[in-house]
């Protein structure tokens, strides 16, 4: 099985008519099973078709010319219009948003959340590529093209979760070539603020039967992967967790900010060396190059290298 | 972004909480003068975005407006920490009864705000947490509902606080949240909060940082302050060869060439993407290089802006190869960039081969960019080569050409 999605999964795509919405729109539907994207939305475009995929002025619209409930949203409005096309999304009842757009000030990424919150739905991101299960589904433009996509990513047994969205690529890339697959892989956005962090989508990921290992790409800024050795501390997970930190060198220049906009040394607990501290408190192995990674996922559950 | 001390009173001055009487000033006239309109003892306090300036000399108090004037005079010409004062601070010497602090900043696991208040004001919040938790109240509030008095009342309260105090501080939080909030703040402090004689609470310093995504959408109130568009009021002022590249991003709207920071190796580095960047500077110090630059490639850049980008850094004094590597792509195009870092190596007349110790970018078009590099004899690797081998094999190469 996968989390989150699966080849059943229906979204839509708001902001379908953008160039960056058009390309991702057409990786979906060539990749996998392909996509069931039952609608898109671009407020004033409506009549429209985008490879094939009828256009709505709202997410009502798209809703009703479906004739049940619709899953999911991809969100790739800019970034002042994005809180609005959430809420839309949400008002209307999907419960699975992914938000695409980058540069959301942080008070409408709060405010989205909170809705969702009590609404019962989920967000990914902002500032992500989506969510991919491998050879099944992709959900927004994480792998590019259907066929890079499948370059990079085959179905197996590890998870993975990451704030830069072309790391996940490349640790699901190095992973294939090692005769790792992948369960799900979640390039959770690289913002401050997100809609699931890593502790938020473990206990998804432990109910999962396929997942046997959870592999996560991580920086500097926040305290995500403190709340995520607490996570693995209280939770007695069944899940081995390998970690690769990038930005090491930011720690010796504070208050700067590289990356992305959420990665940047501000106190302590931002820096790497105390991050790398409190994953390996939790007993979750920190890599030094990507390219180990496959051998100490091997290693920790418990199979032959 | 962040603000000076001058500027964030203001802010919170048009927020409705009553500040210090005082004024900004370039001159030492001018500062005399706002020392006059102030008929009393002042303070002179240098207006710089970095800590420590009371230790460097750039905090002073004066009896009248004369001695007011010469402070100002030398701390107008007083550098801290590599910064040059933007102007002085003129405010009136405020008799304090009890110091308080007030803030707000944001939650990133709560995914909310959070008020802080205390009435152990003057010192750094981190240390009052620290050493006197029970004197520190804080509560989040939300995004959605419209915030309420009660939820600054708790806070106050949770820090020990009643009587009179409690009422008058009151309004002066909940305020701060407002303005936090309708300003994109990201920090808003008020510290010391000065309670006086007669019970009233003025601010006597404030701290306060912007979202850097807001600032569109803040734009009024930034040129009401003369906040200028080109001011990044980042950590570190951005340096030419910064500039520069900003310069090459903006060229274009299409895609991404350029959040170059400046370091002092020789060896250039064209890479990307956020992530990507992150990882092969790491890589590349690892191995023993010395970067000259840190930048971001992504979104699909034309050949135009790579070219820019390649040309920047094969340009930067001190630099003698260039690696060009990202993680592997999925919507930049391979084959785009390595035409615009060919282009640039042809413009300045440099051999490609020579000058381009390394190209590792997989993904998106690999076929085309693998030909084109094969035909001017580049060193290239695809996915079955790690960013770190790709990197460590760049060092080596830039190592043997140097001759060291």
């Amino acid at each position: 099985m996968s989390i989150l999605i699966d080849a059943e999964t229906t979204f839509i795509v708001q902001g379908i008519t953008g160039r960056e919405a058009v390309n991702l729109t057409k990786e979906c539907l060539e990749y996998g099973a392909g996509a069931k994207i039952v609608g898109g939305v671009t407020p004033g475009r409506k009549g429209r078709e985008v490879h094939g995929v009828p256009v709505f002025d709202t997410v009502a619209q798209a809703i009703e010319d479906h004739g049940e409930p619709i899953y999911g949203s991809v969100v790739t409005v800019p970034p002042a219009f994005t809180k609005d096309a959430v809420f839309e999304a949400i008002e209307n009842g999907v419960e699975l948003v992914v938000v695409v757009t980058e540069r959301i000030p942080r008070r409408d990424v709060a405010a989205m959340i909170e809705l969702a919150n009590l609404r019962g739905a989920r967000i990914i991101g902002p500032n992500c590529l989506g969510i991919i299960v491998p050879d099944v589904i992709k959900m927004g433009g994480i792998g590019g093209p259907a066929k890079d996509s499948s370059k990079a990513y085959t179905p197996g047994p590890v998870g993975v979760l990451s704030r830069s969205g072309g790391m996940t690529t490349e640790m699901a890339s190095t992973l294939t070539a090692a005769g790792l697959g992948q369960s799900t892989a979640i390039s959770i956005g690289g913002d401050p603020i997100i809609g699931s962090t890593y502790a938020e989508l473990m206990p998804l990921f432990e109910a999962d039967e396929q997942t046997e290992a959870i592999v996560i790409y991580t920086e500097p800024g926040g305290k995500m992967e403190a709340q995520l050795g607490e996570w693995v501390d209280e939770n007695d997970s069944r899940l081995p967790i390998v970690a690769f930190m990038a930005g090491r060198f930011m720690d010796e220049m504070p208050g700067m900010s590289f990356g992305h906009a959420g990665t940047i040394v501000e106190g302590k607990e931002d820096t790497a060396s105390e991050k790398i501290d409190r994953l390996a408190e939790a007993g979750i192995v920190v890599a030094e190059e990507i390219s180990e990674i496959p051998d100490l996922v091997r290693e920790k559950m418990g199979a032959p290298a | 972004m962040r603000f000076f001390e001058y500027e964030a009173k203001e802010i919170v001055r048009r927020a409705g909480i009553p500040t210090s009487k005082g004024g900004f000033a370039t001159t030492a006239d001018e500062a005399r003068k706002l020392a006059e309109e102030v008929s009393g003892p002042v303070v002179v306090k240098s207006q710089v975005l970095t800590g420590g300036r009371m230790k460097a000399g750039g905090v002073a108090f004066a009896e009248n407006p004369d001695e007011a004037a010469e402070h100002a005079e030398r701390i107008l010409d007083l550098t801290i920490n590599d910064h040059e004062p933007r102007g002085v601070l003129v405010d009136e010497q405020v008799e304090v009864e009890q110091e308080y602090y007030a803030g707000v900043v944001w939650d990133g696991l709560r995914k909310q705000p959070v008020m802080l208040f205390s009435d152990m004001g003057g010192i750094d919040i981190e240390e009052i947490a620290e050493t006197h938790p029970d004197h520190l109240g804080r509560g989040h509030f939300s995004n959605l509902f419209p915030l309420s008095d009660f939820q600054a009342k708790q806070v106050i309260a949770a820090a020990g606080i009643t009587g009179k105090q409690l009422t008058k501080a009151i309004p002066i939080l909940t305020r701060l949240a407002q303005l936090f909030v309708e300003n994109d703040m990201t920090l808003a402090e008020i510290n010391p909060l000065a309670q006086l004689a007669d019970g009233s609470f003025v601010a006597v310093d404030a701290h306060m940082e912007m979202e850097n995504e807001a600032r569109p959408r803040q734009k009024e109130l930034l040129e009401e302050l003369g906040v200028g568009k080109d001011e990044t009021r980042q950590a570190r002022e951005p340096t030419e060869f910064e500039l520069a590249g900003e310069a090459v991003d903006a060229s274009s709207h299409r895609g991404v060439a350029g959040n170059v920071t400046e370091f002092d190796g020789n060896l250039g580095l064209v890479i990307g993407a956020g992530g990507g960047s992150l990882t092969l500077f790491d890589a590349v110090r690892k191995y023993g290089g010395k970067p000259a630059n840190y930048c971001e490639i992504g979104g699909n850049p034309s050949v135009k802006k790579a070219c820019g980008l390649a040309k920047l850094v094969l340009t930067k004094p001190g630099v003698e190869k260039i690696a060009v590597m990202m993680s592997i792509v999925s919507n930049t195009r391979v084959d785009i960039v390595a035409r615009g870092v060919i282009k640039a190596c042809i413009e300045l007349d440099v051999e490609p081969a020579e000058k381009i110790v390394m190209f590792r970018i997989p993904g998106a078009w690999e076929e085309e960019g693998s030909k084109l590099l094969e035909r001017y004899g580049i060193e290239y690797a695809d996915r079955s080569v790690s960013m770190h081998e790709a990197a460590e094999r760049a060092v080596e190469k830039a190592g043997e050409g140097s001759g060291t």
